[in-house]
C-alpha cells in the first residue's frame, strides 16, 4: 500500500503575474512504506518545492498529496500534525541550530508536538542513537560541534518527531568524505532499524545508487522517470541528456559493454562491477589467480 | 621558481604562551612545501586535517606560531610587505555568498583594484579583463543574490583577479556549489591556469578534482601524509583508504582487480583510462 | 520575499537617472525647503508644476509614484483634516465644536499639495538613483564631515554591505522559518509573549549566520587588500556633466519664481 501519493500535483510561482514560473508541474507517484527513494535532478528542475509540498509546507496551485489516503490539504488547521509525521531535514540543516544545548534542540519538535517531558527524554535519546550523536554531546552547545556533528544534531531534531516518512534534503551537502560516509551509513541504520520510508534528494549519484530502493528523477519540473536505481541509472544517454551525470562505476561498465564486453547493465557498485569483472575472467580463463 | 615556500610551518590557535600546548593543539604540525611558478597544486585532506589553516598562511591572513611563509622571498611576518603579499597571493573562500562585498557584480570585481588605489581607467579595464576571464562579464551588471553558486564564485575569482596576482589560492571553493556550478569553477580555475599561467593551488576534498592537477600534496592531522604527482599519490590506493580518503571509482576498480592477480601497470585515474584498459584486459 | 527590491530603484534611461547623484540630493534638499518657503498658490503651483515635471522626466510608470503615495495617505488626510478645521478668520460655516474657514480650506489644500509634492519628488530620487549611486553620492557630500572626526568612509561602506547582504538575510530567514515550521513551529497562534518566544528559534540561528558571514566577509576584504578610505580610488568616477549644471539652473528658476511669487503676489490670497 502507498503511504504517500501524489495526484496531478504542480505549483506555479507568481500565477498572472509576468514571473509565472512553473515550479513542479502534474507530478503523480506514489511512495511505498518502507521505501528508501531518492530524488534526483540538477539545480531548478522543482525537486525541493516538490519535497516541500509533500509535508505541506508550499500549497500547491493544482492537485494535491495523499498521505494514508488522506487529502494532507484537506483541512488546514491539521497541516501542523502532518508535519509531525512527515519529517523535512532542510539543505544545511546546522543552520537551524538555536538551542543552548544539544538536547534541548533534539526536543524542539517533540516539545512543539506537545509532549511530555518523559516522552521527550526517551525521543530525544533515542534520535541521537539514531543519527550517531555520543550521548556526552547532548549536553554540550550545538556551536561547538564539528560540521559533520552538527548536521547530525540537526537531522536528530527531526527524527525525535518519530515521523513515519523522513524526507532529506540534499544531507550530504558540503560534508567532506568520512562525514559524509558516516552520515549515509546512519541513514541506512535508521531505515533498517525503524523501517521507515525516507526520501534523500541528493546531487551525488554515488550517494543516490548505494543507498536507493527507487530512483525518481525530476526534469524541468516534471517526473521523468520514476524506477530501480538499474533501471534509471541504465539510461545512460537520457540521463546525459537532461544533464545529469550517472555513478562514475556506472559509467564505466556501460562504456565497456558498448565495447561489446558482455557486462550487465546498471552496475552500481565497485564491489559490483568488480564481482562480475572476475566471472567474466574466470570463464575466459583468463585471470591468472 | 618558488612562489610559495614554507618552511617547517607550525601553527596553533591557542596563544597563551602559559599554557602548555599538546602537540594535538597544533593544527600545523611541522608542513614544509613550495609551491612552483606557474603549477596546479592542489591540497587535499579530511575537515581538520589543517588543509583550510594552511591556505590562510599563503597570504598572510594567518601568520605561524613557529617555522615561516615566504612568498616571493617575502616573509609573512613581515608587516610592511603585508599588502605586497596579498596582491601576488590572492584567496578564494568557501562560501560565495560571504565574500562579495558590493551589489553590483562589476563594482564588486572592483573592490580590490579600488583599495589598491589603481586609476579609475585601469579598474575598468582589468574588471572587464576579469569578468570575461571567468565567463561572467554578460552578467557585470547582475545584483550578486540573482546568480547561482558557480556564478557567485566566479564573479569572487574574478575579484581576486582584478589585482593581477601571480597565484589563486581556493579554500574548497566547490563545497558548497552543485555539480554543475562545481564544473563552471574547475574549468574557469583550469582556464586560468593554462592560458595566464596564473599559479593555482586549490584546496579541496573531492579527490575527482585533485586528479587533474599538476601535484598532489595529501594532508593529515597539520601533515604531508604523501605528496606527488596524481599518478604517484593515487596509486597508494592502501594508504588512502587506510585514513579513509576516497580513490576515483576507476582507480579502486582496478586496484581490486590487480589484488586479484589481473596485470594492471598503472593505475587509471579517470573513466575513459580506466575503459581503455579493462577493454584491453577483457577483450 | 525573494524579489524584494531595495531603495526602489527603477532602471531605466531617463535623464533623471544619468544626472549625478550628488546634484539630485542637494537638490531635493533645495526643493524641500522651496515646498515649505511657498505660501501663496503661485508660489504653490510652481511647486506641483516642478513635480510633475519630475514625474515626466523620470520615465517611471505614474503607477510607482502612486504606489508611494499610498503608503501616506493616511498622514495626509489626518493632516489636512486638522488644518481644515484650525485656520482662523470668518467661519463660513459652523456645526457643533467644528468651524471651517476660508484660511482653513487653503491651509488643508496647501498642506496636501506639499505633503504629496514632497514624496513624490524624493520617490524620484529613490526611482532613478541606484543603491549604490547613492551611497557613492552620500559619501561624497559628507565628506566635510571628516572636519569633525565622523568616519564617513566607514559609514559608506557599512550602507554598502548592508545593502549586499539584506536579500541574502532575507533569503535565510525565509528558509530557516520554512526549517522551524519543518519542526512544528508555531508562529501563527498565541498570544503576544508566545508569539516574541516563537521567533526566538528563528531568530538566533539568523544571529549565528550573520556572525559567521560578517567573519567570512572580514577576511575577504582583507585577501583584497582593503585598509579603510584611505589612498581608495573608485571604478566609477563621479563627473558633473552638462546636464547637472543644466538642473541646478532649472531649479534656480524655480527659487526666484517661488521667491518673486512669495514677495509680488502675497495679498492676493491670505495666508
Amino acid at each position: 500500500m502507498s503511504i504517500l501519493r501524489t495526484e496531478n500535483l504542480g505549483l506555479v510561482y507568481g500565477k498572472g503575474t509576468p514571473f509565472e514560473k512553473k515550479a513542479v508541474n502534474n507530478v503523480n507517484i506514489e511512495i511505498n512504506k518502507g521505501e528508501v527513494v531518492g530524488i534526483i535532478g540538477h539545480t531548478g528542475s522543482g525537486k525541493s518545492s516538490l519535497v516541500q509540498m509533500l509535508n505541506g509546507l508550499f500549497k500547491p496551485t493544482s492537485g494535491t498529496v495523499y498521505y494514508n489516503d488522506t487529502d494532507i490539504f484537506a483541512n488546514p488547521k491539521e497541516l501542523r500534525k502532518i508535519r509531525f509525521n512527515i519529517g523535512l531535514v532542510f539543505q544545511y540543516p546546522e543552520n537551524q541550530l538555536f538551542e543552548e544545548t544539544v538536547a534541548k534542540d533534539i526536543s524542539f519538535g517533540p516539545k512543539n508536538m506537545g509532549l511530555s517531558d518523559e516522552e521527550i527524554q526517551i525521543k530525544v535519546k533515542k534520535a541521537a542513537h539514531f543519527a550517531g550523536l555520543k550521548e556526552e554531546l547532548l549536553e554540550r552547545s550545538p556551536f561547538d560541534l564539528s560540521g559533520g556533528e552538527k548536521r547530525r544534531a540537526a537531522i536528530a531534531g527531526v527524527i525525535a518527531m518519530e515521523p513515519e516518512i523522513l524526507i532529506l534534503d540534499e544531507p550530504t551537502a558540503g560534508l567532506d568524505p568520512v562525514g559524509k560516509d558516516v552520515l549515509l551509513s546512519q541513514i541506512e541504520a535508521y531505515h533498517k532499524e525503524s523501517q521507515n520510508t525516507v526520501l534523500i534528494v541528493s546531487h551525488n549519484m554515488e550517494d543516490i545508487a548505494r543507498i536507493s530502493d527507487r530512483v525518481l528523477l525530476m526534469n524541468n519540473s516534471e517526473a521523468l522517470m520514476f524506477d530501480t536505481p538499474e533501471n534509471v541509472f541504465s539510461r545512460v544517454d537520457e540521463l546525459k541528456s537532461v544533464g545529469l551525470r550517472i555513478p562514475e562505476i556506472t559509467e564505466i561498465t556501460s562504456k565497456l559493454k558498448r565495447r561489446g564486453i558482455n557486462l550487465p547493465d546498471g552496475i552500481l557498485t565497485v564491489e559490483a562491477a568488480f564481482k562480475e569483472i572476475c566471472s567474466l575472467l574466470s570463464k575466459g580463463g583468463k585471470a591468472d589467480a | 621558481m618558488n612562489q610559495i615556500y614554507a618552511e617547517d610551518l607550525t601553527f596553533t590557535y591557542e596563544s597563551d604562551e602559559e599554557l602548555q600546548i599538546n602537540n594535538s593543539d597544533f593544527v600545523i604540525n611541522g608542513v614544509t612545501l613550495s609551491v612552483t611558478k606557474g603549477e596546479f597544486l592542489s591540497i587535499i585532506g579530511h575537515n581538520g586535517s589543517g588543509k583550510s589553516t594552511l591556505a590562510k598562511h599563503f597570504n598572510a591572513i594567518l601568520l605561524p606560531t613557529g617555522g615561516k611563509v615566504l612568498v616571493e622571498d617575502m616573509n609573512t611576518l613581515d608587516e610592511d610587505k603585508c599588502y605586497d603579499i596579498r596582491r601576488k597571493v590572492g584567496l578564494v573562500l568557501q562560501n560565495p555568498d560571504n565574500q562579495l562585498v558590493a551589489s553590483i557584480v562589476e563594482e564588486d570585481v572592483a573592490f580590490g583594484p579600488e583599495n589598491l588605489g589603481v586609476e579609475p581607467a585601469e579598474i575598468r579595464k582589468r574588471v572587464d579583463e576579469a569578468l570575461k576571464a571567468v565567463d561572467m562579464y554578460e552578467f557585470r551588471t547582475f545584483a550578486p543574490h540573482k546568480l547561482s553558486g558557480g556564478q557567485k564564485q566566479r564573479v569572487a575569482i574574478a575579484g581576486i583577479l582584478a589585482m593581477k596576482p601571480d597565484c589563486i589560492v581556493l579554500d574548497e571553493p566547490t563545497a558548497m556549489l552543485d555539480p554543475k556550478g562545481r564544473e563552471e569553477v574547475l574549468t574557469a580555475i583550469h582556464k586560468l591556469n593554462k592560458e595566464q599561467g596564473i599559479t593555482i593551488v586549490l584546496i579541496t576534498h573531492n579527490m575527482d578534482e585533485a586528479v587533474t592537477s599538476d601535484r598532489v600534496i595529501v594532508m593529515d592531522k597539520g601533515k604531508i601524509l604523501t605528496e606527488g604527482t596524481p599518478d604517484e599519490v593515487f596509486s597508494k590506493v592502501e594508504l588512502l583508504k587506510k585514513h579513509r580518503l576516497d580513490v576515483p571509482q576507476s582507480t579502486e576498480l582496478c586496484y581490486k582487480l590487480r589484488a586479484y592477480g589481473v596485470e594492471i601497470e598503472k593505475l587509471p585515474l579517470n573513466i575513459d583510462d580506466c575503459v581503455d584498459l579493462l577493454a584491453e584486459v577483457l577483450r | 520575499m525573494r524579489d524584494i527590491t531595495l531603495g526602489q530603484y527603477f532602471p531605466s534611461n531617463g535623464i533623471l537617472h544619468k544626472l549625478d547623484a550628488r546634484i539630485k540630493i542637494l537638490l531635493l534638499i533645495a526643493y524641500i525647503v522651496i515646498i515649505f518657503c511657498s505660501f501663496n498658490f503661485f508660489a504653490l503651483g510652481l511647486v506641483v508644476l516642478f513635480a510633475i515635471t519630475t514625474v515626466i522626466l523620470s520615465r517611471v510608470p505614474v503607477k510607482m509614484f502612486l504606489k508611494s503615495l499610498k503608503t501616506i495617505i493616511i498622514i495626509v488626510l489626518i493632516t489636512s483634516i486638522l488644518n481644515l478645521f484650525y485656520g482662523s478668520g470668518e467661519p463660513l460655516c459652523q456645526w457643533w465644536i467644528f468651524t471651517i474657514t476660508l484660511n482653513g480650506i487653503f491651509n488643508a489644500i496647501t498642506v496636501t499639495l506639499r505633503i504629496i509634492c514632497l514624496v513624490i519628488v524624493s520617490s524620484a530620487l529613490t526611482f532613478t538613483t541606484s543603491p549604490t549611486d547613492m551611497t557613492d553620492g552620500l559619501e561624497k557630500l559628507m565628506k566635510p564631515l571628516t572636519v569633525f572626526h565622523i568616519s564617513v568612509h566607514e559609514i559608506a561602506m557599512m550602507m554598502t554591505i548592508a545593502l549586499r547582504f539584506v536579500p541574502t538575510l532575507l533569503e535565510e530567514t525565509d528558509k530557516i522559518m520554512s526549517a522551524q515550521k519543518a519542526r512544528g513551529a508555531d508562529m501563527e497562534s498565541g498570544n503576544l509573549v508566545k508569539r516574541i518566544k516563537a521567533l526566538i528559534p528563528i531568530l538566533v540561528p539568523l544571529f549565528v549566520s550573520s556572525f559567521r558571514r560578517a567573519y567570512d566577509l572580514a577576511m575577504a576584504m582583507e585577501c583584497r587588500c582593503y585598509r579603510g578610505g584611505k589612498g581608495r580610488t573608485r571604478l566609477k568616477q563621479m563627473k558633473m556633466g552638462k546636464r547637472d549644471v543644466f538642473a541646478c539652473v532649472f531649479m534656480l528658476i524655480l527659487i526666484s519664481g517661488v521667491v518673486l511669487c512669495d514677495v509680488f503676489l502675497s495679498g492676493i490670497i491670505p495666508s
